[in-house]
């Protein structure tokens, strides 16, 4: 009986935010997935006629005179660089986020805090904001060029705005928080004690990095790899404002046909095969993980 | 949160000053270049905000150089009626949203630390946690397929759909640090109220709550600041009239970019490393 009453109040406890997002978040996306085989209405929305169209468009175009298929690789290829961009800007973020975690774990005790925070604090300022001010500095006459002008380093403002180049340097500024958090976490439990050994080995620096602590800090990789990889796919203001709308990634692209290309089943399932690679890289993620503690357990 | 539980080791003080042995150490650990790529980081992550911030307050209509100190652009962005309006906008919905983010989130954070463990415990938490795992794009695109749907069949309208909507995002947030105290806190006292004929209700009142109000009030202003910074979720779904602040802001760079957006954006960054600065400040006084 107490039980029961005991398993109620938790029922009860548990419902205003299972309700919440039940509703608006994991029901939506069955809306998602039903509009994404239905065939777009003439005024944005849809009509509800069913229809695979959404799904062929990805690689074929219909010829509007003889209804043949041809094959069209535009979406396909805004996929590709949208996967690109996300890949090269995790690794950019992991080339400067292993030695800043790094740097931090070997800083002493009490002044490691104030690194974390100092790394976390423009997590928590608004990522448009911070896109703008991106902006500002690296477009023409924007304060990067400027300097560099300056100092007679370039003749003429390089144009990097607007171009893959801005877009990839937005997405490593956007997301460089996600990974050294995870890397500070695993760097910090490392037993420096293995580094002496290494070292009484007669390994080098180089040697000891590559052989001790990049071995051992794989967890941390993985993760912040993830935790940058998965938004980056999906960004939508970066691309947005650095790319200037023309260098398209798949976030803009389905935002678009919710916009002004009004077909919404097609962006239905643009939508759905992003969340399907997002769900793969944190299986993918998942499994791996699990290995790694069922190797080290 | 990874900073939090590596500052929950660090909590015991180092004893004593550095033997000898600890700072050869130091030089063992050090990796050429390492330092000067963090300290690089560091400065690539500020200066693009200090940039912006400097130039708020630059008496010209560049962005670019440097005249005159002067608040104009700030006199300029509160004469706005839009911005105005905009402000208010966001005001309202993060507020609504950070109360029943934070009511939901303590609910939810009570029923799954306490008491034994139950089947579908994983998956309530996966369902909290589940606004954290989609992209937001799909979030944003999938929730609008419900309201425009829904607006249809009952032909209610309104900035109800926007409050409920940031609600719903913001519960992972306000969850994470009440779920964090509460794991922290032992039984020991409720236990004690409960022996001393405490009914649940009483206990959970003088005893529970207090005990986890720093945790609230952090989940609380995680939920504030997510809902304030929030863009795409908001630009789909938003209706005419409902425009926030991040919108207006957006709209504006779209037209052209001037002082008065850097102005707005400097009041917003603000508000939300204040209310960052505090969370962290609260987090310490839990732990002491």
């Amino acid at each position: 009986m107490l039980s029961r009453r005991a398993g109620l109040s938790r029922a009860a406890l548990l419902a205003p935010a299972l309700a919440i997002i039940l509703a608006v978040g994991v029901l939506p996306l069955g809306i998602t997935l039903v509009y994404s085989v239905l065939t777009p209405g003439t005024y944005g929305g849809v009509s509800w006629a069913f229809s695979l169209d959404a799904y062929v468009q990805f690689l074929f175009e219909r010829d509007i005179f003889d209804d043949t298929l041809q094959f069209n690789g535009a979406y396909l290829s805004i996929f590709a660089r949208s996967i690109g961009l996300a890949f090269g800007a995790t690794l950019g973020a992991l080339i400067l986020g292993f030695p800043t975690a790094w740097f931090i774990a070997t800083r002493p005790r009490e002044q490691r805090n104030l690194w974390l925070f100092l790394i976390t604090l423009p997590f928590w300022t608004n990522l448009l904001i911070r896109t703008y001010a991106m902006l500002l500095i690296i477009r023409d006459e924007g304060i990067v060029n400027l300097s560099l002008m300056q100092v007679g380093l370039i003749s003429e403002p390089l144009s990097i705005l607007y171009t893959d180049t801005a877009v990839f340097i937005g997405l490593i500024y956007a997301y460089l928080p996600f990974m050294v958090l995870p890397l500070y976490a695993s760097l910090e439990k490392i037993d420096m004690r293995l580094l002496e050994a290494g070292y009484d080995l007669y390994a080098g620096r180089w040697k000891v990095l590559r052989h001790v602590i990049v071995p051992l800090a794989r967890p941390g990789i993985v993760a912040g790899c993830v935790l940058v990889f998965i938004p980056g796919l999906g960004a939508y203001i970066t691309p947005e404002l650095l790319g200037g709308g023309k260098k398209l990634m798949i976030g803009n692209m389905i935002a678009m046909q919710f916009g002004s290309s009004r077909n919404w089943p097609f962006g239905s399932a643009a939508a759905l095969i992003l969340m399907a690679l997002v769900v793969l890289v944190l299986l993918a993620h998942a499994r791996a993980a699990g290995r790694e503690g069922r190797a080290h357990g | 949160m990874a900073e939090i539980s590596a500052a929950a080791r660090d909590r015991t003080p180092m004893a004593g000053t550095r033997s000898p042995a600890r700072r050869r150490m130091r030089d063992l650990r050090a990796m050429p270049g390492f330092s000067a790529v963090a300290w690089a980081c560091i400065v690539a992550l500020y200066l693009p905000i200090v940039v912006l911030v400097v130039f708020s307050f630059n008496d010209n209509r560049s962005v670019v150089r440097w005249t005159e100190f002067s608040w104009r652009w700030y006199e300029a962005a509160f004469a706005n009626e839009a911005i105005r309006g905009a402000a208010w906008t966001s005001l309202k919905i993060a507020a609504v949203a950070t109360l029943g983010a934070t009511v939901a989130a303590t609910m939810a954070a009570l029923a799954t630390t306490r008491g034994p463990r139950f089947r579908g415990r994983a998956l309530a938490l996966g369902i909290v946690n589940q606004p954290l795992v989609i992209p937001e794009i799909v979030t944003a695109i999938a929730t609008l397929s419900l309201f425009s749907l829904i607006k249809r069949l009952t032909g209610v309208n309104g900035i109800g759909y926007l409050m409920l909507a940031h609600t719903a995002f913001c519960i992972p947030f306000a969850f994470m640090p009440v779920r964090a105290r509460l794991e922290d806190m032992t039984l020991t006292l409720e236990q004690a109220a409960a022996d001393l004929y405490a009914t649940p209700w009483r206990t959970f009142r003088l005893v529970t709550l207090p005990l986890l109000a720093p945790g609230i009030l952090a989940g609380a202003m995680l939920a504030f600041v997510v809902s304030l910074d929030d863009v795409i979720i908001t630009l789909m779904i938003a209706g005419p009239g409902e425009t926030t602040l991040p919108i207006y802001i957006l709209g504006a760079i779209r037209r052209g970019i001037t002082p008065e957006i850097n102005a707005v954006s400097t009041i917003l960054v603000g508000v939300s490393v204040l209310l960052v600065l505090l969370l962290f400040w609260v987090q310490r006084q839990m732990r002491k």
